[in-house]
């Protein structure tokens, strides 16, 4: 065991791999300062204040203190001028007239601004002395799993199996390949198998801390809980990793410079990093899109992942996706062992 | 039995480039063989065919009585090699790197033989990418060595390196050979192929051209003095046939090279005759004739053009 080739192999994979400063700094400190920064600026509890002016008139002064009073307004009186600089630039998403009839001036193409009338209108008819027909209460759930947060980590975690998947295999086969030394290990009877199968254990090791260190990040800096099973979790992660191994191989079976590769996984990873549902929900784009965006493996890892940390998902729910990371898998490592370039 | 065995060997690139243009040759075992000749000869494109890592276009090529295709994992346990440019992984120690090339061998000498052999046992625990060129070039023949091979390629193994570090690679194959185990190597450096090798083919245009011991190749020129001179003015071209003794001359700009039987013969008659011609000379130096003079000899041109 201790002097197998698959073994000395790995090592060697894995002492390369440590030795190299700015590798442990991609793949386990930048997902974390980038989870730090997207989980603060889009943290949900405090609301945002809503900006809003008064325009000129006989009850313009008397609406600014009313309508003050409003925890989640940010009142001011303005002139026309003004106003309408504001609104055209966002600085107010509504203007209020100070006469009578009330008018309201607003985008309706900003989603905000509907409510934002609604409420407003509702102060002012209250204090003209409008009464409720039916008495309301108002109780506000936060529910686990539903803040940005939630939806962000599991996202993170797919990107950097993605990443550190295709870099950490990808670019160091074409770095071997550039320094002659893949063609020096094919002049020794080391099975090939044995060298890209090397690159797969390496990779596995590197996962098992990836994974945990982000998801221990997440758990004490923003009290995410993990739903589902933590096994389960492995297994997706594992099918993910091995997936984009082969992704990794492929894009790396015969380039022979360091450009031609960096091009080359540039170009397999941006139309994921924007479709997969990394940092928004890939529900956004157009439903047309959703059967092609659904069989990406960045979207099967991701939506996997979310499934099971927040809803709590088991294996029959994500079959779908991890087949699709089965598939991506064993087809591209097919492939790539049919064209890959050793000298 | 012969440790290689070629023939007809042809091997063309895309495009129609022909590296090799029907090569033969025969190495018994035992042999320190040498493939000499200038860049782009085909010595690189040859070995890497013996070495089972190029397709010929045509001919027979066994090694070791074997044939690439059939017996390539017997045959991969069974030679060593040292590519002309390999660059090991910067960030492994040279007793990792040792350690990896010997995992792949079913036998072989243990890493810290394999040290010794190379004398880096003081840098064991360095980075590759820490080493000086020649401690490189030392420890990718180690990593040749390390599967104990019946024989042995080393391509260009002193190309770019200093003379103390070229005289140490010089002494680790003249150690090696004493197992009467066969080495085949290429060089375009002639003093290399003269202290090394028992035999020299030397390769131009994908053909060898001329094949011996190195003293036979010499000996060949009919020669073995060389004078060199310049002079302040120009000589007529056919200044130095008027001389004795002289076998080959030739003029590189205002440089001459008079191949020449004996020194005593020729040296006394051409002093006189530059005097008469009122022509005075800016350098003069004779020396012993080298393989080089045969390479100049048989092609015109000199190795390094």
């Amino acid at each position: 065991m201790r002097n197998s080739p698959l073994w000395q192999l790995t090592l060697a994979r894995l002492r390369e791999y440590v030795r190299e400063p700015g590798t442990l700094f991609w793949v386990f400190g930048f997902p974390i300062l980038l989870a730090l920064a997207l989980g603060l600026a889009f943290r949900s509890g405090a609301q945002p204040r809503m900006p809003i002016v008064v325009l000129p008139g006989a009850e313009q002064a008397a609406r600014v203190a009313l309508l003050d009073r409003e925890h989640s307004l940010i009142v001011t009186g303005a002139t026309e001028a003004e106003a309408q600089l504001w609104l055209s630039r966002g600085r107010a998403y509504l203007a209020v007239g100070g006469g009578t009839p009330v008018e309201y001036r607003y985008d309706p193409t900003r989603p905000e601004t509907q409510a934002l009338v609604l409420r407003v209108d509702r102060v002012l008819q209250t204090a003209a002395g409008r009464t409720d027909p039916l008495p309301t209460r108002e109780e506000t759930v936060v529910a686990q799993g539903s803040r940005y947060i939630d939806f962000l980590l599991p996202g993170l975690i797919g990107m950097n199996i993605m990443s550190a998947s295709m870099w950490g295999i990808g670019w160091v086969i074409v770095q071997t390949r550039t320094r002659k030394l893949l063609k020096r290990f094919l002049a020794t009877p080391m099975r090939k198998r044995d060298y890209l199968f090397s690159h797969m254990i390496a990779r596995l090791i590197f996962l098992f801390f990836e994974v945990a260190v982000l998801l221990g990040f997440g758990h004490l800096a923003f009290d995410i809980r993990i739903q589902g099973s933590i096994p389960l979790i492995g297994l997706v992660a594992v099918l993910g990793a091995m997936s984009f191994a082969g992704v990794g191989v492929l894009t790396a079976s015969r380039a022979r410079t360091a450009e031609t590769v960096s091009g080359l996984m540039n170009a397999v990873m941006l139309p994921m990093f924007v479709l997969s549902g990394v940092f928004f929900s890939a529900e956004n784009f157009p439903s047309w899109m959703q059967p092609a965006i659904r069989i990406l493996p960045l979207t099967a890892l991701n939506d996997s992942l979310r499934a099971i940390i927040n809803e709590g998902a088991g294996l029959a729910a994500v079959s779908f996706p991890l087949v699709v990371l089965a598939a991506w898998g064993a087809l591209t490592f097919a492939l790539a062992l049919r064209i890959f370039r050793w000298s | 039995m012969n440790a290689v065995e070629v023939s007809g060997l042809v091997k063309e690139y895309e495009g129609g480039v022909r590296a090799v243009n029907g090569l033969d040759l025969s190495i018994p075992a035992g042999e320190c063989f040498g493939l000499l000749g200038p860049n782009g000869a085909g010595k690189t494109t040859t070995v890497e065919i013996l070495e089972g890592l190029l397709e010929p276009t045509a001919g027979d090529v066994r090694v070791l009585g074997q044939t690439w295709g059939r017996h390539n994992e017997e045959l991969r346990q069974r030679i060593g090699v040292a590519l002309q440019e390999t660059q090991l992984t910067d960030k492994l120690t040279v007793y990792e790197t040792l350690t990896l090339f010997r995992s792949f061998y079913r036998r072989g000498r243990t890493v810290e033989e394999t040290l010794a052999d190379v004398s880096l046992e003081e840098k064991r625990n360095s980075w590759v990418g820490k080493l000086s060129g020649g401690q490189k070039q030392r420890l990718a023949i180690a990593c040749a060595l390390v599967g104990a091979p019946d024989l042995l390629f080393l391509d260009e193994p002193t190309t770019g390196l200093d003379p103390q570090s070229r005289r140490q690679v010089w002494d680790l194959v003249n150690a090696y050979k004493q197992n009467q185990r066969t080495v085949l190597l290429t060089t375009h450096y002639m003093d290399e192929a003269e202290k090394l090798c028992d035999r020299v083919a030397i390769v131009d245009h994908g053909k060898i051209i001329a094949l011996g011991t190195p003293q036979e190749l010499i000996g060949g020129l009919g020669a073995d003095q060389v004078i060199e001179f310049a002079t302040d003015r120009t000589l007529p071209a056919a200044f130095p046939s008027d001389l004795p003794g002289v076998i080959e001359a030739g003029d590189a700009g205002g440089h001459w090279r008079l191949t020449v039987r004996s020194l005593h013969e020729t040296l006394p008659e051409l002093v006189r005759k530059l005097r008469e011609h009122g022509v005075a000379l800016t350098s003069l130096s004779t020396r012993q004739a080298t393989l080089e003079d045969v390479f100049v000899s048989l092609t015109g041109r000199s190795l390094r053009e």
